[in-house]
């Protein structure tokens, strides 16, 4: 039993991490209809700023702390995924208004190739290592009701605390600030937005922001716990199970889906895996979800799909 | 003035339901197809044959396969790396378990076996729709790189997990010569190139097309959805499994599960969607395209003399590569087939005016 709580919470911690990628997805799948194939490429430049840039101001500005390294780092790099989401407005979306869109998923992955290359040219290829101050030891709880306790790792319940902060204050904005309002407005309708004086191209620079400083916090976390390198940039191909699992349009969803992503991979792994022959994680969370759709199209939370002719 | 259909006038319906109804375009194609067929096995380099036509020709014919999913029959597929895979591994295993097995029979059956799988994997299309789609049928592609890597049976228990085939032979004629692998990919191109041509001219053709353009309309005047999608699916599979049969014999050789992964889909689909969905000819200058284009990007550096380390290249040519890919979305999102075919129009009346 305490093992399976162990796994349980294991799969619920990475279940969140890919809940936050699979938010950047949503926000700009709500606000333009695009189906951001580079969510996991700005991951991966943002981690990389993040990382190289905190390196490299006490290098230039001779201070020790940390913190404060770390604090520049994050302003730049989110800095850096604000100009970013305006380069790709200016030059790219705007260009492809009214397009299909399957042409526009193509152009998500003309970006993602872009940015992965820029990248990998302006911060190097190697490993590096981003440390934000995340506990290291893990955690031993309930000894009392189980044999052995259930081991839990601090950096899992920390990471799973900054997500569940960050989709509070996405939530708050959303609902609360007049920007949110017309981010609401701009994914109901975009003409009606239009119609009523809503700045489409500036919204869209906003959701492509705010979609890009989560992919620096999805970043940071995943960063410290495996390293900044490449292979980050494919962790997010998982989240694309857990949008269309929660439905592409809602948050809840994207939270919910990657809940339950996460802990049926992980559970299904220990118990089906030595079944199977093993490793069937890197499948799992795909059939999960095709089998799920089989039953509800829209995902858990998506708007229901009507046909006219 | 060269480019002109005045004068032909069509007496029969034969000739006006023929394949290439004006004159120039048949004279076009047949040369065409005289200097793939007799000209080029005759004069070019081994390279060239290595290098670029035969993962050109192959790549075009997997990328006709998925245009016809696409690009027809407006199911998006992530999964064409897949249904490759499938292809190549069905063959081989038919090649290696079966003595006296003839090639072309297990590349065809290897495509069989690719539909089979192709038409599992469609069934989601007849509930899920677009997006949702595109992400159900990356399943497929993550569910066989599994299968071939993990199910030691697939592989006919290879150690390494990588299988290979050699002393291939049609009609006792050995395929070992690259002039002679090309000439066996160039009549597969063109023989399913043909069919292809005329499938989406036929009544099947034009089913796939109402459903792309609007699947509540086509069922409502009668097109049954289930069998128009669940033959797009089966017809692409097969062409794409076939086209991953040649790719494992004839271009590897020798191949693992990574062959066929996730990045091949994607460039799958970027030839589909840069040559120009909906259209055959797209399926080859797409894939030309982007065949082209990293062995040019490797070339430019040393034209002006620049040493650039490996890593700092290749990372240059994803840049590029990128780049490229959404300035051509922006200037032409109907795929290069379509400047082909608005040069055309200016040739009608080109030099004069009007």
């Amino acid at each position: 039993m305490g093992f399976f709580l162990e796994t349980l919470f294991g799969g619920l911690m990475a279940g969140m991490l890919y809940a936050l990628i699979a938010l950047g997805f949503v926000l700009i799948y709500k606000a333009s209809g695009v189906f951001n194939f580079a969510q996991g490429a700005m991951v991966l430049f943002a981690a990389l700023a993040m990382a190289r840039f905190s390196g490299w101001y006490p290098l230039w500005f001779h201070f020790e702390s940390r913190l404060l390294a770390n604090l520049l780092g994050f302003v730049t790099a989110a800095a850096l995924m604000v100009a970013v989401a305006w380069l790709v407005e200016r030059l790219c979306l705007s260009r492809l208004v009214n397009q299909d869109g399957i042409t526009l998923l193509m152009a998500t992955l003309g970006i993602a190739y872009f940015l992965d290359g820029l990248g990998q040219t302006l911060f190097g290829n190697d490993i590096y290592k981003i440390d934000v101050g995340m506990p290291k030891e893990p955690l031993l709880v309930l000894q009392g009701t189980f044999d052995g306790g259930v081991l839990i790792s601090q950096e899992d319940l920390v990471a799973a605390l900054v997500a569940a902060t960050l989709v509070a204050l996405l939530a708050l904005f959303f609902q609360k600030t007049a920007t949110g309002r017309a981010l609401r407005a701009v994914a109901d309708d975009h003409q009606a937005a239009q119609s009523i004086g809503i700045p489409l191209d500036r919204i869209w620079v906003i959701v492509w922001s705010v979609a890009g400083i989560v992919a620096l916090v999805a970043g940071i976390i995943w960063g410290s716990k495996l390293g900044v390198q490449f292979s980050l940039s494919l962790v997010a191909l998982k989240a694309l199970p857990v949008v269309i699992l929660g439905g592409l349009t809602s948050i809840p969803g994207a939270i919910l889906g990657g809940l339950i992503i996460g802990v049926g991979e992980k559970l299904s792994e220990i118990y089906l895996g030595p079944m199977l022959g093993g490793g069937i994680e890197i499948w799992f969370a795909y059939v999960l979800a095709l089998v799920f759709l089989l039953v509800r199209p829209q995902g858990l939370f998506g708007e229901k799909i009507i046909d006219r002719v | 003035m060269l480019y002109r259909e005045n004068g032909q006038f069509k007496t029969s319906y034969r000739a006006d339901q023929q394949l290439f109804p004006v004159l120039q375009d048949r004279v076009a194609m047949l040369a065409l197809l005289a200097v793939a067929f007799v000209v080029l096995p005759l004069t070019a380099p081994e390279y060239l044959f290595r290098a670029i036509l035969i993962p050109f020709l192959i790549l075009s014919l997997a990328a006709l396969g998925l245009n016809i999913l696409v690009g027809y029959c407006g199911q998006i597929s992530l999964g064409t790396g897949a249904f490759m895979a499938v292809g190549a591994y069905a063959a081989y295993n038919l090649q290696v378990r079966i003595p006296g097995m003839p090639l072309i029979a297990s590349l065809l059956l290897g495509g069989l076996c690719a539909t089979g799988v192709g038409v599992l994997f469609g069934i989601p299309s007849l509930r899920i729709k677009g997006l949702y789609l595109a992400v159900a049928t990356l399943a497929a592609q993550f569910f066989t790189d599994w299968a071939f890597l993990r199910i030691s049976w697939f592989t006919n228990n290879s150690s390494s997990g990588s299988v290979s085939v050699s002393g291939l032979d049609v009609f006792g004629l050995p395929i070992e010569s690259p002039v002679s692998k090309y000439l066996l990919c160039l009549a597969f191109v063109s023989v399913f190139a043909l069919l292809a041509k005329n499938l989406v001219r036929a009544s099947i053709g034009r089913e796939w097309m109402a459903m792309r353009d609007m699947d509540v309309a086509a069922a409502v005047i009668g097109i049954r959805p289930m069998y128009a999608k669940l033959t797009a699916f089966a017809v692409s599979s097969f062409i794409v499994g076939v086209a991953g049969a040649l790719w494992g014999f004839v271009h590897l050789g020798a191949w693992e599960p990574a062959a066929f992964n996730i990045d091949r889909s994607f460039q799958l689909l970027f030839m589909v969607i840069i040559g120009g969905l909906g259209s055959i000819s797209g399926s080859f200058i797409g894939a030309a395209f982007i065949i082209l284009l990293p062995l040019l990007l490797n070339q430019v550096p040393r034209w002006f003399d620049m040493p650039l380390s490996t890593a700092l290249a290749s990372h240059l040519e994803s840049m590029i590569f990128g780049a490229l890919i959404v300035f051509f979305l922006i200037v032409e999102p109907h795929g290069l087939a379509r400047l082909w075919s608005t040069a055309r129009e200016k040739l009608r009346l080109w030099p004069f005016p009007h």
